[in-house]
């Protein structure tokens, strides 16, 4: 037994802290913020560093690793709040396309090998619609290169791989603009499919659970982040002579968020391990985590908000945009409730 | 390190696990069959169950083999744990010696301390209570008053004050206990930590009936009481830093271990079961609530897994212990509210039979934001020693 991460694996999580430091201010994702798709040089960083293709096959020119290693480095993509959807491409789209490479259909195989190549070299960004009915709108997918959907078919789901510039794209304005959600009027064709029945099932049950382990794990560093600032601004403010820090009435909620925080984040390892390995609860290991991450990063944003007091309720004050992407990530891929429920029904059937 | 994460226990570790299991189905008393270890009959019960498990070498397995243990590691206890409290076995009478006491004498104490003590505290003929809080230091715990006074002629020390609310002080052999050996000296730095036997000329012990009527507390008082010098665990004058190695053990990782809750945890989804072939519509209403506390009790099993290994691997736990104790002691009040609110109205039910393991246990829980220093308390080292709050 051994629940932590390798040297190496650290190593490489401060590695991209470093860099997204660097690359990805506050003024910059204010910046995304205002002017959503305006090119960075953030991505390319990010895949020169073999970050985006981390779980593609190292023959397709990625690194062949796991979902574990992925969380710590979208728990820095949190931190900072990156626009850009790193966890979902390198975290779900990716491995949803490597699965799709054992598949019995060459063409198909072919298809993902392909846009997997692209991914690995930086050059597709990968929106997740595989859940989505026709008419719900895709977050990502008015900035992305790749869709990936789903179609109900004869003899049961397939998913579809489709180039976003053959498709016709509509924004849904969003409260943080970077989430870049749009819907997305497709049709199902055969030269797009990736993966059909038998294969797709269990494959998009598994797509909604790193999904769902992928988003508490940036929601774990949207959280971080804002308790640290918000710990950091109640040090300097000073109300009747003193840093309002010193106020048990502050401490104490500071100190409920970060509790939920510190318990949130072994649930958040737990499931991608559980995932990597395909335990039998691996399921209800990702429910737990995105349960528990959507609670401590909600937690933190009421918290961070009532202590910065009204500065925090401006435009001008930077929290606004972890609270937004806060918020927004919360309800994706399953509310902290939807998530109680399944893991619920996941304990009763297993009695 | 190099070794990848594992969540799995290693072929060693499950073979200690199965052997534990034998022992543990072979021997462990029946669930609640044991009467309440806060009566005078129940602990000499209690104490009868330790002694078997000590016989075979289970009481304390993660103690080195000389004291009575198996010298198994951290992770192992954790198993032995998890075993234990599948199958309901009893709560520990020992508690205060073996989880709180034993670190501090394992860090702290003389080899002749470790041999005179260890072994009977294993073997449960030597049972401990806790002498910390008084009436007037309760949360400012350094503003302990009981006095010691120094007896060069007798080679030791002469402890008057009264010390309240000892868990286990109604009926237990020794007591370990904070006492103000300096008072000019600044209030943290005058405190020393004593071993004290209760059958000392001097010590009167009056038992407190606990909101439950039983006497799991007791009030005690010491005059005159002398303690040679042998019993002094760490220097004179330390004794706060001492202590706080025992409080990081009661809120860390020792006292309350995740396989309590986990047990508990999966008892409530039972109860959810079957009272939902009673009556599905009400049982519904409870479901976030029920789903929400197993959670709580699934995120402390992979966190204390996540700081064990932290521990193996050379860290220590820092003012993570208060965050941990915050954590517990609400996991066991979500567990058991939210079994109360499946019973309903058989929720107050308090005689012999079904419901009444979760009143008394939503009882007990009710004492955790309360006991090992109050969350407030807990609350405030978080702020203070995680995020740098700076303090009142």
């Amino acid at each position: 037994m051994r629940f932590a991460f390798t040297d190496q694996q650290l190593e490489f999580r401060d590695a991209v802290r470093q860099v997204l430091t660097k690359e990805c201010t506050t003024a910059d994702v204010r910046a995304a913020f205002e002017e959503p798709g305006t090119p960075s040089g953030r991505w390319a960083a990010l895949a020169d560093m073999g970050i985006i293709g981390m779980t593609i096959p190292e023959d397709l020119g990625g690194l062949g690793l796991g979902l574990i290693d992925v969380v710590p480095l979208v728990e820095e993509a949190g931190r900072v709040a990156l626009p850009e959807p790193l966890g979902l491409t390198a975290g779900v789209a990716a491995p949803l396309l490597t699965a799709c490479l054992s598949g019995d259909d060459a063409e198909a195989s072919a298809r993902a090998r392909t846009w997997l190549e692209r991914i690995a070299h930086g050059d597709a960004v990968a929106a997740i619609g595989t859940h989505a009915a026709p008419d719900v709108p895709v977050a990502g997918a008015a900035g992305a290169d790749l869709l990936l959907m789903t179609a109900i078919g004869p003899d049961g789901p397939a998913v579809h791989a489709v180039a976003a510039a053959d498709v016709s794209i509509t924004p849904v304005p969003t409260l943080d603009p970077t989430r870049r959600l749009a819907s997305v009027a497709w049709r199902p064709e055969t030269d797009t499919v990736v993966a059909s029945s038998p294969l797709s099932p269990a494959l998009l049950e598994r797509t909604a659970q790193r999904a769902a382990v992928i988003t508490a794990a940036e929601l774990l560093g949207l959280a971080d982040a804002m308790i640290d600032m918000t710990a950091a601004y109640a040090k300097e403010r000073q109300q009747f002579g003193k840093p309002i820090g010193s106020f048990q009435a502050i401490k104490h909620l500071l100190a409920g968020a970060q509790v939920l925080l510190e318990f949130a984040r072994p649930t958040v390892y737990g499931a991608a391990w559980a995932l990597d390995h395909d335990e039998a609860d691996a399921g209800r290991s990702a429910s737990v985590a995105k349960a528990y991450a959507s609670e401590a990063a909600l937690e933190s944003a009421r918290v961070s908000l009532q202590v910065h007091g009204a500065i925090g309720y401006t435009w001008e004050c930077d929290l606004q945009l972890f609270l937004k992407r806060s918020w927004a990530l919360a309800e994706a891929w399953g509310s902290a409730s939807d998530h109680r429920a399944l893991v619920l029904e996941s304990l009763i059937s297993a009695r | 390190m190099d070794a990848p994460m594992d969540l799995h226990g290693t072929p060693t570790q499950e073979a200690f696990r199965a052997e534990a299991r034998s022992w543990l189905e072979a021997h462990a008393p029946e669930p609640r069959s044991l009467p309440s270890l806060d009566t005078a009959d129940g602990f000499e019960a209690h104490r009868a169950w330790e002694a078997e498990m000590a016989a075979d070498r289970w009481s304390v397995v993660s103690w080195p083999e000389e004291y009575g243990g198996r010298g198994v590691g951290i992770l192992e206890w954790l198993i032995f744990e998890e075993e234990y409290w599948r199958l309901q076995a009893p709560l520990r009478v020992s508690q205060n010696g073996i989880f709180l006491l034993a670190p501090t004498l394992f860090e702290f104490g003389t080899d002749e301390q470790k041999s005179r003590f260890l072994p009977p505290m294993a073997a449960a003929t030597e049972i401990w209570c806790q002498g910390w809080s008084e009436p007037d230091a309760g949360s400012d715990l350094a503003g302990i008053r009981s006095r010691a006074r120094r007896s060069e002629t007798e080679g030791g020390w002469v402890l008057t004050g009264q010390k309240t609310w000892a868990s286990r002080g109604a009926f237990a052999e020794w007591c370990f206990g904070l006492f103000r050996t300096d008072p000019e000296a600044e209030r943290h730095r005058g405190l020393t930590y004593f071993l004290i036997d209760m059958a000392t000329p001097g010590v009167t012990v009056r038992p407190i009936p606990q909101i439950d009527g039983e006497t799991g507390f007791a009030e005690l008082f010491f005059e005159e009481v002398f303690v040679p010098d042998h019993l002094v665990l760490g220097e004179v004058g330390k004794g706060w830093n001492v202590a706080m190695a025992t409080a990081g053990s009661e809120r860390g990782l020792s006292l309350r271990s995740p396989a309590r809750y986990t047990e508990a945890a999966n008892r409530l989804v039972d109860l959810y079961a079957e009272r939902f072939t009673v009556d599905p519509d009400r049982t519904r209403r409870s479901a976030d609530a029920v789903a929400a506390a197993w959670m709580d009790a699934e995120a402390y099993r992979l966190n204390t897994l996540w700081t064990a290994t932290r521990v193996l691997e050379g860290g220590s736990v820092g003012p993570e212990a208060s965050a941990n104790k915050i954590h517990w002691s609400q996991t066991d009040l979500a567990i058991h509210r939210a079994a109360l609110d499946l019973l309903g109205p058989a929720a107050e039910f308090h005689g012999e039979g079904i419901d009444a393991p979760w009143l008394d246990g939503y009882l007990f829980a009710l004492a955790g934001p309360i006991y090992a220093g109050t969350n407030e308390i807990q609350r405030n080292v978080v702020a203070e020693r995680m995020l740098g709050l700076p303090r009142a």
